[in-house]
């Protein structure tokens, strides 16, 4: 049982939580992610480390409520168990494999889309950490959705907020403010991009205007998170990686975003139903011809 | 019933129709009775050649002659002596190949069903808690295991009874590895016979820890020099799925087996509570013609599907279990076979159409000794499919080789190890099982993991 130490909302649909997992906290890296699983009946879901603390033995995760587990995992609270709790998967985040020297003469930006706020801090906090301020964009549809603002501004060279309806910080997309900062004058080496499967493509669309290389982290549908089951397989180049093993981080330019987002949909009609089931009970029963629950 | 003759006594199983609707066990064992009948059968032979057939050598005339005997607990305690698992053995193990093969009994009639005898002593001392051989006092010396399969389940326990203190660290949240996650319900029940074999593992003082990725939470090389383990048994599976690479694979509708039968063994998406889905085509195609194509086609068709399993050679060399085609054929699955995908294809959406074939022959023998398909020029066709199952085999991952320092590893990535005691190129690091020789059996991994466990023993004992 994996011990839920402090939880904190950070607007009604996202929380945060930190986790009592010590052998995750001892050897994780900013990129990697983790699986966890509420109860005996849970699916595995992964999920970005978002901070992690090697004394204390914990790990920050954030969620955002989008279907029935997550639900789900919202009414834990502190002093409440997950049932598994395993990690570190997946590879680092290469600025904090590669030669530290280089990555000092890089100018970094961070495009950040809603809950890709959180694994995007500890990438920029450990940059901070070994002396390199990266500017960060940090996009969200609407004021409320903004999340770990304060945290980021602490390690951040410039932070940019935007929301898609302007309530807060500039007004528009992540891309919107990709052109705007380049337009200013802003010049950039490498861009980390982390969100939405839509957002990073489009990003890196617009940061191949300016050929600044990019890199994404994908987060696509994953069972085992080992490399055994190769539902999380993505179109790379010319090659099929596993984002569980070879990633989650790849080379944006050459990911085929439009593929993964389909593959994303895969069980969406049982992912709705378990959600109403969740919420109003099961009340579904096929028949509507649809869906294909009466076969 | 009729006195012990040249024919076994036939086993209950659950009627085809039926079976092909639930998850229930599809053989339903002997009764007390018919396994005391086929007992009889056994010749007890001087020189008995099924126990050389068997890959942990158990002392197989022992154990029926006391169960012919109804002496069950001590029947019981003779196949422990040499298998930890023999309720699992007793359901998955290949013994037409292996000692039923070498019984003289089949040389007029029909071996002796030496699987099912064992299969009906394990579950009887797990109905009635008859407990295997306790542990020897602990002698202070610490092995980690990795992996909790087959391999690590025998070595650990073996290793427990010498007196080691043993701790298997196992990737996934649940015991077992594929016992848990690979092999369905309905040929090794979970709840009752793998969770009771790993619990009598347990019994005999081994430690077992569950969400410990070696390579990735802690290092072999961290485990030795940070953790104080003297020894390492690697033995972490075959893992990684292979796919064919033609064109549309990574369409919404295309899984691998190991991705199927896990959310469905390990996660338990066939049962309404789970939370984990499953995909639920009208039609699916499963390409391959092993046990595991055989486990994934009547997955899906106990979950609703109309299943055809697309395999490239002839019926005689379907790598499965004849025992397994069999129970496939009689719950209605149907046969392509001399057939070869060549593309899957798709809608718009990306989603399975339909799956593009090519008609195969049979030209020489190739380095398997099994006749090579040729592709028949011109032959191909389409059938449509809502849905792909690749079952092709699989490799072991990388994962641990990749960051254990002087592991060396041969071109399938398999770990180098001797075969007679499991040693590899790292001091005090052994391993074996599907990770040292790719994609084999269980009971091929429990002969590694008895072997590894003596040459750990050895090494420990003269360092």
């Amino acid at each position: 049982m994996y011990l839920i130490k402090k939880k904190r909302v950070l607007c009604p649909s996202i929380f945060l939580m930190d986790v009592e997992a010590p052998r995750v906290a001892q050897y994780c890296e900013p990129g990697q992610f983790i699986i966890v699983r509420i109860d005996e009946n849970g699916e595995r879901i992964p999920l970005t480390i978002c901070d992690y603390d090697r004394e204390a033995g914990t790990i920050t995760i954030v969620v955002q409520t989008i279907g029935a587990s997550t639900k789900r995992m919202m009414e834990l609270e502190e002093g409440d168990s997950f049932r598994d709790f395993v990690g570190p998967l997946g590879c680092p985040s290469e600025l904090v494999t590669d030669d530290l020297e280089e990555v000092k003469k890089k100018k970094i930006l961070f495009v950040a889309g809603g809950l890709g706020t959180a694994p995007v801090y500890p990438q920029v906090k450990w940059l901070h950490e070994h002396g390199i301020d990266a500017d960060v964009i940090v996009g969200a549809k609407t004021k409320d959705l903004v999340i770990l603002e304060e945290e980021m501004k602490a390690v951040a060279g410039n932070l940019y907020i935007t929301t898609d309806d302007g309530s807060y910080g500039r007004s528009g997309m992540v891309t919107k403010v990709i052109d705007d900062l380049v337009a200013e004058g802003k010049q950039y080496d490498l861009c980390v991009s982390i969100g939405p499967m839509i957002m990073m493509k489009f990003c890196v669309l617009t940061t191949k205007k300016y050929n600044i290389p990019t890199i994404v982290s994908m987060n696509p549908i994953m069972v085992d998170g080992t490399g055994m089951c190769g539902a999380c397989r993505l179109t790379v180049g010319d090659e099929v990686k596993f984002a569980c093993i070879d990633g989650p981080e790849f080379d944006g330019y050459k990911v085929n975003f439009d593929e993964a987002m389909e593959r994303m949909k895969l069980y969406r009609t049982q992912e709705g139903e378990a959600l109403l089931a969740l919420q109003e009970g099961k009340t579904h029963h096929g028949g509507c011809g649809n869906c294909g629950g009466d076969k | 019933m009729a006195a012990p003759g040249f024919e076994r006594v036939p086993i209950a199983e659950q009627e085809p129709a039926v079976r092909a609707k639930n998850f229930d066990e599809v053989c339903l064992g002997y009764t007390e009775e018919e396994a005391v009948v086929e007992a009889a059968r056994c010749l007890n032979c001087k020189n008995p050649r099924c126990v050389q057939g068997c890959p942990v050598q158990i002392n197989i005339p022992g154990f029926i002659t006391a169960l012919k005997e109804q002496k069950f607990q001590e029947s019981y305690e003779i196949l422990t002596q040499s298998s930890s698992l023999p309720a699992v053995c007793g359901r998955v193990c290949p013994q037409e190949t292996q000692c039923e093969a070498q019984c003289i009994r089949g040389i007029k009639g029909d071996a002796v069903s030496i699987g099912k005898l064992e299969r009906f002593i394990a579950d009887k001392a797990r109905v009635e808690g008859m407990k295997m051989q306790s542990a020897a006092t602990k002698n202070g010396h610490k092995v980690a295991v990795i992996g909790s399969g087959p391999a690590g389940l025998t070595c650990a326990g073996d290793l427990a009874k010498l007196g080691y203190e043993v701790t298997i660290f196992e990737a996934l949240h649940e015991a077992g590895g594929v016992l848990t996650y690979g092999i369905p319900e309905f040929r090794l029940p979970k709840d009752t016979v793998v969770k009771s074999e790993v619990e009598n593992v347990k019994a005999l003082g081994v430690k077992i820890e569950t969400n410990v990725v070696i390579g990735k939470s802690i290092t072999i090389d961290e485990l030795m020099s940070e953790e104080g383990f003297e020894a390492v048994f690697i033995g972490s599976g075959a893992g990684l799925p292979m796919f064919m690479k033609i064109p549309g694979e990574n369409a919404k509708g295309v899984f691998s087996a190991n991705e199927y039968l896990t959310r469905n063994n390990l996660m338990k998406a066939f049962r309404d509570d789970s939370d984990t889905p499953i995909f639920k085509p009208a039609k699916v195609a499963v390409i391959g013609g092993g046990n595991v194509a055989m486990d994934a086609a009547r997955t899906a068709l106990r979950l609703g599907s109309e299943v055809t399993i697309i395999y490239r050679r002839s019926e005689a060399e379907l790598p499965a279990r004849v025992e397994e085609v069999h129970h496939a054929k009689e719950e209605g699955i149907k046969f392509e076979l001399l057939t070869n995908p060549v593309e899957i294809l798709t809608t718009e959406d990306n989603s399975v159409r339909a799956i593009k074939c090519i008609r195969m022959e049979l030209g020489e023998p190739d380095a398997s000794g099994r006749r090579r398909p040729v592709a028949i020029e011109g032959s191909e066709f389409e059938i449509p499919m809502d849905a792909v199952i690749m079952a092709l085999g699989t490799s072991p991952n990388p994962l641990i080789a990749s960051t254990t320092e002087g592991l060396e590893t041969n071109k399938w990535k398999c770990i180098v190890a001797d075969e007679a005691n499991g040693k590899t190129t790292k001091e005090g690091v052994y391993a074996g099982g599907d990770a040292v020789t790719g994609a084999a059996t269980v009971i091929l991994a429990m002969g590694a993991g008895k072997a590894a466990a003596q040459g750990i023993d050895e090494y420990l004992k003269n360092k």
